[in-house]
């Protein structure tokens, strides 16, 4: 808790305050819990729990973590033996899900509902209760400044006080004025509520903000999918190729919308010297369905341009290219016809295929090999891709044939082949050599099991779709906090007194004194506006020496050879 | 892509750059100069004074006009309820003899000829570098900072302007050296390390989001860089009062023209104020961003990551702040690690550490 609450609780019972804080937890089990409830809520745990917060995170970003990437994981313990173990035993794979780094997190928000409860009550009180009572001696405060108004004004000391009172109200004081009809009446007025407002505000959006994110976690989910030009999508959970769901997603969620590609279209660089041939513009053309009876609509999908369609977002993540092949088995049938996702290995689109052909008779048949666009051999048979686009495509494979374990049910990855049981027909260490085919080839495999043609090549988009009920919720607060955040820090808490009283000679005396609770390096100018604005009200020369005494704070005006005698000194607007 | 590349815009911009890097090199020797004539003018005048058998107070005060009379004001001891703090008292007590500075960072009525010479080529190098940054625009047909060179000579440039903004109101020029140091240093890196040239933005950055976040994130470095300066030196003056107060030999003259350390740990502490809601906003608009890009607004990337440290320490040194025993020499550690991170979080993590903020251009 700040040291401001402390201070006030210190008052009515100083005592029990003064225990808490010398912390001897000889009181029992209740007092030791107290103690301890002390202890987390203190503003020093508090700062404390932070930089250890930072210090945790930290982790995050030197080792991978397995919710961003689970196979860069699975690496870097296969290539760390000696450690890679250890490192997963200590969730520093999962930091931001793992025990210590959610225990650091948790404590502090439950420190920071500690802190915050009690600070919203005692400011509630403060806000309906008076300003406190003035100080017999002002001069003591940090600001404090005399004026005199003369007999002749005739404005006695309760005139004073009611202008000085009217004075600070207009500018935003809540004011009390006392003994009004006294022989030294006084006012206290206190300004500036907002600030402690904006400071709960921001605090408890804090909370608002890691409770939808938590919202999110549970009722969202998001999966992937790849779309050859000319595939639709349809969204159920079939329709995925990898499916993540919240803890508790129902399928019911999904809104069966559809989405199809009809087009992909890459701009290359081909101005600048550096970054020719480099992407600078992806742009999918889709045919968007709500619902399987909605009307057609089309929409382009971008990079940085989500779609959004039946509570989700759909994000072009990725591309590439998608020979289309014909294979025909050995009884000359066709057992596979349609484009091969090819998979991004290097530059310029230099990509990985795979073809399986479970269906080829007698013997399935598969292949392995690269894919193209720009294909170019260097002298001594090193191929690469010298440009993204199709000037040259070329698509080179080695072949087999055998079982291909896919019949056994056991789920498989698309872009890989195990050809340990498999029989090599083509490669390039065999007699039959491997096989080169440009679009519009096709190529007879040895001994009769088939053949294989390059029909042409397609684009494919990876898509990503988020379902995310948390996310409005996260922004709503997280604009809350900063809103708080600029009250907190900009408005300033500030009390004045005046006090008036009538001097022997009828003279009418004027004394004030401000306060600043917490920083507030203002203070200064606003004692000197409002020593310009009483100034005004009684229509005194402020700066004449015998009508007013010199503070600290008039003294620095003198000295920048600026003094307003008549107007007020507006604020300075400093930062 | 509405706007094409133009070359030979680019060359200018590379031409201002050094340029603007030579001019900024003899700023900074300006800046030096006045640091070390006025510690020597101080120290001569310290000397006739104590030869004239005046007290401690006195003679600063009269060489160096009302300075020393000024920087005793209450009010400049900082904020009520903080006058326990062992700096402020060290700067209320000493502020005669240690520190001759304003503590209100305003300009005194003395001239500092070398000051003002630099404070101008500083401003020449600024326009200089400003014509940099514009043709660099021009010439890529976008917002200069899109990738590690960019981002580099544009956030020297804007170190720079906001250095001499500040300046419009504040004396801060006992930061010249460090801050124009560091834009040499920055242009430097750029030109040898960095440089790529004018090209166009990959898909990702394409989009009024790096307009916003990225300028934003900007400022707020600029920011910090001003307050890393001056918690540095708190520290180093701090240190010194202490020496001072205790009776030790004064071996760091040119600190004199420093403000006291509570004068300098209260205008960070402001200025720190204004970059922390900078960086929510970079935050904040990061998410938003990573949400648009990437269908999440937070996902623990190493850029985020970092990011994130860095806002969570900053907290941290607002807290200190308020807290007991940890205002002071404290603070200003949280707001130098702050700054490391910041600077952490552009060199390295932007070039050594994978993410899906990897597309620094390198
Ligand atoms: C999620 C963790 C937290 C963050 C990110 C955070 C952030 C901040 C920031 C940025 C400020 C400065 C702005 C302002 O004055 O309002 C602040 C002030 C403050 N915080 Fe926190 N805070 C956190 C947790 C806590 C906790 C646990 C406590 C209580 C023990 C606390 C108590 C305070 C108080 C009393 C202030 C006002 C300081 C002053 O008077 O200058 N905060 N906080």
């Amino acid at each position: 808790m700040s040291e401001r609450v402390k201070v006030k609780k210190k008052s009515p019972a100083p005592v029990a305050a003064a225990k808490a804080d010398a912390a001897l937890p000889a009181l029992g089990i209740k007092g030791m819990l107290r103690w301890a409830w002390t202890q987390l809520t203190s503003m020093r745990t508090a700062l404390f729990l932070l930089l250890l917060l930072a210090v945790a995170a930290v982790p995050g970003s030197l080792f991978p973590q397995r919710p961003a990437n689970p196979s860069i994981v699975a690496q870097y313990i296969k290539d760390n033996p000696d450690y890679g173990k250890v490192l997963d035993a200590l969730q520093l794979y999962d930091v931001y899900s793992s025990a210590w780094f959610s225990a650091i997190y948790l404590l502090l928000f439950v420190s920071l509902i500690g802190c915050v409860v009690p600070r919203a009550i005692a400011h509630f009180k403060a806000m309906r209760s008076q300003p406190p009572r003035t100080p017999k001696r002002l001069s003591r405060l940090p600001e404090y400044g005399t004026l005199v108004i003369p007999a002749d004004a005739g404005i006695p000391a309760s005139d004073a006080i009611n202008g000085a009172a009217g004075l600070l109200r207009k500018r935003g004081y809540r004011v009390d004025v006392r003994d009004a009809d006294g022989a030294r009446p006084s006012i206290g007025a206190e300004r500036g509520f907002a600030k402690e407002v904006g400071n709960l505000i921001f605090h408890t959006s804090l909370i608002g903000v890691l409770v939808s994110v938590a919202l999110g976690g549970l009722f969202g989910y998001s999966g992937q999918r790849i779309l050859v030009e000319g595939d639709t999508f349809v969204n159920t959970l079939v329709g995925y190729d990898q499916f993540t769901p919240g803890t508790n997603f129902q399928s019911g969620q999904l809104e069966p919308y559809s989405i199809q590609l009809n087009k992909f279209d890459i701009t290359f660089d081909r101005e600048s010297q550096g970054k020719f041939g480099q992407p600078i513009d992806f742009s999918a053309a889709v045919t968007t369905k709500e619902n399987p009876d909605a009307p057609a609509r089309d929409e382009t999908l971008k990079v940085n341009d989500p779609i959004t369609l039946g509570g989700t977002s759909i994000y072009l993540t990725g591309n590439g290219y998608a020979p289309v092949v014909t294979v025909r088995d050995g009884d000359g049938n066709v057992s596979m016809q349609g484009p091969v996702v090819a998979k991004l290995q290097g530059d310029n689109y230099y990509s990985s295929v795979v073809i399986k052909v479970p269906d080829a008779a007698p013997d399935q048949l598969g292949f392995v090999g690269f894919f193209l666009p720009t294909a170019f051999i260097t002298p001594e048979g090193v191929s690469f891709s010298a440009d993204p686009e199709l000037f040259n495509p070329q698509l080179t494979l080695n072949s087999y044939y055998g079982d291909l374990g896919l019949d056994n049910g056991a789920p498989q990855n698309v872009f890989e082949l195990d050809v340990e049981d498999l029989t090599p027909l083509n490669a390039r260490n065999l007699d039959a050599g491997g096989i080169t085919l440009t679009p519009g080839a096709s190529y007879t495999l040895p001994d009769g099991k088939g053949s294989i043609s390059f029909d042409g090549v397609k684009r494919y988009i990876g898509v990503d779709i988020h379902h995310n009920p948390g996310q409005a919720y996260a922004l709503a607060f997280a604009l809350l906090a900063v809103a708080g955040l600029i009250l907190s820090l900009y408005i300033n808490r500030r009390r004045v007194w005046v006090r008036t009283g009538t001097h022997e000679d009828g003279r009418t005396m004027v004394e004030y004194g401000l306060l600043a609770r917490g920083e507030d390096h203002r203070l200064a100018a606003e004692a000197a506006a409002l020593k310009g604005l009483f100034a005004t009200e009684w229509q005194l020369e402020p700066e004449s020496p015998d009508a007013s005494q010199q503070t600290p704070s008039s003294k620095r005006d003198n000295n920048a050879g600026s003094p307003t005698p008549a107007g007020p000194a507006g604020p300075e607007k400093d930062q | 892509m509405p706007f094409g590349i133009n070359e030979t815009m680019g060359q200018y911009s590379e031409l201002f750059m050094l340029l603007a890097a030579g001019t900024y090199t003899i700023a900074f020797i300006a800046f030096a100069w006045d640091l070390a004539k006025s510690s020597k003018a101080l120290r001569a005048i310290d000397l006739k004074a104590a030869q004239a058998e005046s007290p401690t107070r006195v003679p600063v005060a009269a060489g160096a006009a009302q300075a020393g009379s000024r920087s005793d004001a209450s009010h400049l001891a900082g904020p009520a309820g903080r006058a326990e703090r062992p700096s402020s008292s060290a700067a209320a007590g000493n502020g005669g003899g240690v520190i001759t500075a304003d503590g209100d960072m305003k300009y005194a009525a003395e001239r500092r000829a070398p000051a003002r010479i630099a404070v101008a080529l500083t401003v020449l190098g600024v326009l200089i570098h400003a014509a940099g940054v514009i043709t660099r625009a021009l010439g890529a047909g976008r917002v200069p900072w899109g990738n590690m060179y960019e981002f580099l000579t544009t956030g020297a440039f804007v170190a720079v302007a906001v250095f001499l903004l500040v300046l419009i109101r504040r004396d801060l020029r006992f930061l010249g050296t460090f801050v124009v140091g560091l834009a040499i240093i920055m242009l430097v890196a750029a030109s040898v390390a960095y440089f790529t040239p004018v090209g166009h933005l990959v898909p990702a950055l394409q989009s009024y989001w790096l307009i916003i976040h990225v300028s934003i994130a900007v400022l707020s470095s600029a920011l910090f860089t001003l307050t890393f300066a001056m918690s540095a030196l708190q520290l180093v003056q701090s240190h010194r009062q202490k020496t001072v107060a205790a009776g030790g030999a004064d071996k760091l003259g040119f600190m004199r023209l420093v403000p006291s350390a509570l004068s300098l740990e209260n205008l960070s502490y402001r200025i720190n104020a204004i970059a922390f809601i900078g960086w929510t906003f970079t935050l904040m608009f990061g998410a938003i961003w990573a949400e648009k890009a990437w269908g999440r607004f937070w996902g623990w990337d190493t850029k985020e990551v970092w990011t994130f440290v860095i806002w969570v320490v900053y907290a941290g040194y607002l807290h200190a702040r308020a807290t007991r025993g940890w205002t002071g020499t404290r603070a200003a550690w949280l707001s130098i690690v702050g700054y490391l991170c910041v600077v952490f979080n552009f060199t390295i993590v932007n070039q050594f550490f994978n993410g899906l903020h990897s597309y620094s251009g390198l």
